[in-house]
């Protein structure tokens, strides 16, 4: 039986499924293999809401690798490439947007 | 210094061999996220954006430099080479790996440090005045009262289940340097009418969605009935706090909801069944706590060593460091030195590895081994003479920790915003940063005189918004950052919470707004000595609202 949550899902555009890392925390994206990959462009992107809870179901599934799977909305560029669909997923995927304090010596 | 005692040292190191258990099982597979995660987070260990982020706590912002020298260590081997010191005078690495974690805590451990009780629904790291035991203003040593609370309360299970989170702050100085207002539970020592010490108890105070100042319940308390009255207004909240709904859950809201005066007379029920019993502190008790403060062997000294006027003289960058940072100590002949970590275009609180282990030899060879953290996200050297001021200045400007910008309008306290946190609306560094290289010239700072901006990445308040002379917090609206400005925040002896002054401006005119407001101050104070603060109560904020959006 679909969980509340998953029953809610509605997308309106292309989607990915992303989580942290169980190991070291560190931003992956559910693949089409039903793997984990740290490259947007390498994750599978959902373009309705089945394939989106059918997603996020097997990642769910999968705690032993991920923490906190949830949905997150991708822009396919025209190259067929894939950019975060907003600032935070930008941030998730490249880092602060500032400099880390290496001027002090690290 | 404190001295920890073989009960916390075992407990540290029972907790550190649990840990790596936990998270070896974790890793096989053994314990699901959602087991583990409330035993993670009773460690300190969060997940944030990009990794996950261990936070220690620093009783009483005390560290030894064999303490910063292992924080260094942590930050070098298992982060990224740098820590943040945070508002509530811990540090906070961001980048550290779940299988690295119990190697990491052990490290830490063998130095007393550790993370417990920084995070879930139990009595959180006791803050106090940073210049705790050298502040000439103060009546007695916060610490010694904080610690008396924190053994009692520390894995108290009747206090590890509580409604929600709870911050105590005590202070015992006539300034109040510690934001006691704004904490659960504030207790501030002074003396009444016929000379005897006492705590004034105040309840209630918390930032967040719905900000409250702590009101005062108790006007005077005799110092013998300290820890019972914590333990009936701990039971009280216990018991009548909202476990319904989590916003509703910290005590401000019981206080605010019951009133002052009605939850004050409860407490007063609790305390009266036990307040003659087990926890009335006897002297003997409040002695051997008190000998765990290990004081330094200071020399005796005389104040202004002719060296140092000099040496004022002859450099006018020292001779202002020395107005800005350098502040009175106890003892004659010494100072308190504080070290700001908010460099131009830096992210304030972040020190480098680089930075703690010369701050650590710093503090061996020129403050009896100690280094203080300050709420405001700065360091302090408490305990320097004074004749030794002019080395030290030159090791501090080298490691870029000599900004003479303490309480001015690049002191800023921001939190980590959505550059690092999980929870966050907006981001708040770049937009401290960005303000900081507005105001880069330092004698214009200095004009500006004291202002104090707090920022907070979302409602949570964890850069204290609500307190700053400027308060600016991040919202979200359609996908953009936007910022709400308050002003006329205070978190000293008079704290009052800011207003907020109109519609939230966009990431780009954040910095414009704040220059806007500077400009008006400039334009309307009575006089160079009339500080911002003072400006804005006599004028309230219309004329800086006016000069605000009239712009744009
Ligand atoms: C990055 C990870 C962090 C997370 C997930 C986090 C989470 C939170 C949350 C949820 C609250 C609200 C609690 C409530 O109102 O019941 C809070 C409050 C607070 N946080 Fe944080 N925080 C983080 C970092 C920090 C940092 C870096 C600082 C210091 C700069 C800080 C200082 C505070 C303070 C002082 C409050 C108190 C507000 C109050 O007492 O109501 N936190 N935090
Ligand atoms: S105020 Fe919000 S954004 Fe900033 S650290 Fe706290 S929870 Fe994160």
């Amino acid at each position: 039986m679909a969980s509340p949550l998953e029953r809610k899902i509605k997308i309106t555009g292309p989607v990915v499924v992303t989580a942290n890392r169980v190991a070291d925390g560190a931003v992956i994206y559910r693949d089409a293999d039903g793997g984990w990959t740290t490259r947007l462009d390498a994750a599978a992107v959902a373009t309705n809401a089945a394939s989106a809870r059918a997603l996020i179901a097997e990642a769910n599934a999968d705690d032993l690798r991920a923490v906190g799977p949830y949905i997150a909305p991708v822009e396919l560029t025209a190259s067929g490439g894939r950019r975060p669909g907003n600032l935070r997923e930008l941030i998730r995927l490249s880092g602060p947007t500032i400099d880390l304090p290496v001027s002090f010596g690290i | 210094m404190y001295i920890y005692d073989s009960i916390d040292r075992t407990l540290v190191a029972e907790r550190v061999a649990e840990f790596r258990d936990q998270v070896a099982r974790r890793l096989s597979g053994e314990l699901t996220e959602d087991e583990f995660k409330p035993l993670r987070l009773m460690n300190g260990v969060y997940l944030q954006l990009h990794a996950y982020m261990l936070r220690i706590a620093n009783p009483y912002g005390t560290l030894s430099s064999e303490q910063l020298r292992r924080l260094a260590h942590v930050a070098r081997h298992y982060d990224r080479g740098y820590g943040h010191f945070t508002t509530r005078q811990n540090i906070q690495f961001h980048w550290i790996k779940l299988e690295q974690l119990p190697d990491a805590m052990a490290d830490l451990a063998d130095a007393g440090m550790h993370g417990m009780q920084t995070s879930g629904n139990n009595v959180r790291n006791i803050t106090t005045d940073q210049w705790a035991g050298v502040a000439p203003d103060e009546i007695e040593d916060p610490r010694i009262w904080a610690e008396i609370i924190r053994q009692h309360v520390t894995l108290h299970p009747e206090f590890s289940f509580m409604p929600r989170k709870f911050k105590i702050c005590v202070g015992t100085a006539s300034h109040d340097r510690a934001a006691l207002r704004i904490h659960d539970l504030a207790l501030r020592l002074h003396r009444n009418a016929a000379g005897e010490a006492g705590f004034e108890v105040m309840v209630g105070g918390g930032l967040g969605r719905t900000p409250y100042l702590a009101q005062t319940i108790r006007p005077f308390l005799k110092k013998r009935d300290l820890l019972s009255y914590v333990e009936a207004v701990l039971r009280t909240y216990n018991q009548f706090g909202r476990r319904d709904n989590i916003w509703k859950a910290r005590i401000k809201i019981l206080v605010h909801d019951l009133g002052a005066a009605a939850f004050a007379k409860d407490v007063e029920a609790e305390w009266q069944s036990i307040k003659d019993g087990p926890l009335a502190l006897d002297a003997a008790t409040v002695a051997e706590i008190a000998s765990r403060f290990v004081y330094p062997d200071y020399e005796a000294l005389e104040d202004g060593p002719p060296a140092l006027a000099a040496a004022r003289r002859a450099d006018s960058r020292f001779d202002r460091w020395v107005n800005n940072a350098v502040a009175n100590h106890k003892k004659p002949g010494y100072a308190i030195v504080t070290l700001s970590l908010k460099p131009e275009g830096g992210t304030p609180g972040d020190c480098t590895a680089v930075q703690m282990d010369a701050i650590a030899d710093l503090a061996d060879r020129y403050s009896f081994s100690e280094i203080r953290i300050g709420h405001e996200q700065n360091l302090a050297l408490p305990h320097v003479a004074q004749r030794d001021l002019p080395a030290v200045w030159r090791a501090l400007d080298a490691l870029g920790l000599a900004t003479p910008n303490i309480g001015l309008v690049s002191d800023i306290i921001s939190c980590p915003g959505l550059d690092y946190c999980s929870l966050a609306n907006a981001r708040s560094i770049p937009i401290a940063q960005e303000i900081t290289r507005r105001f880069h010239d330092l004698d214009r700072q200095r004009e500006l005189g004291r202002l104090h901006i707090n920022i907070s990445g979302c409602i949570n308040a964890c850069g204290h918004h609500h307190v700053g002379h400027i308060g600016i917090l991040g919202v979200e609206k359609n996908g953009e950052e936007f910022y709400q400005i308050t002003l006329g925040g205070k978190a000293d002896d008079n704290a009052e919470l800011g207003t907020l002054i109109g519609p939230a401006v966009p990431y780009a005119k954040v910095a414009d707004v704040v220059e806007d407001i500077a400009d008006t101050y400039v334009a309307l104070r009575t006089g160079p000595d009339e500080l911002f603060i003072d400006t804005l109560a006599r004028t309230g904020i219309e004329p800086f609202r006016e000069r605000v959006y009239a712009a744009r």
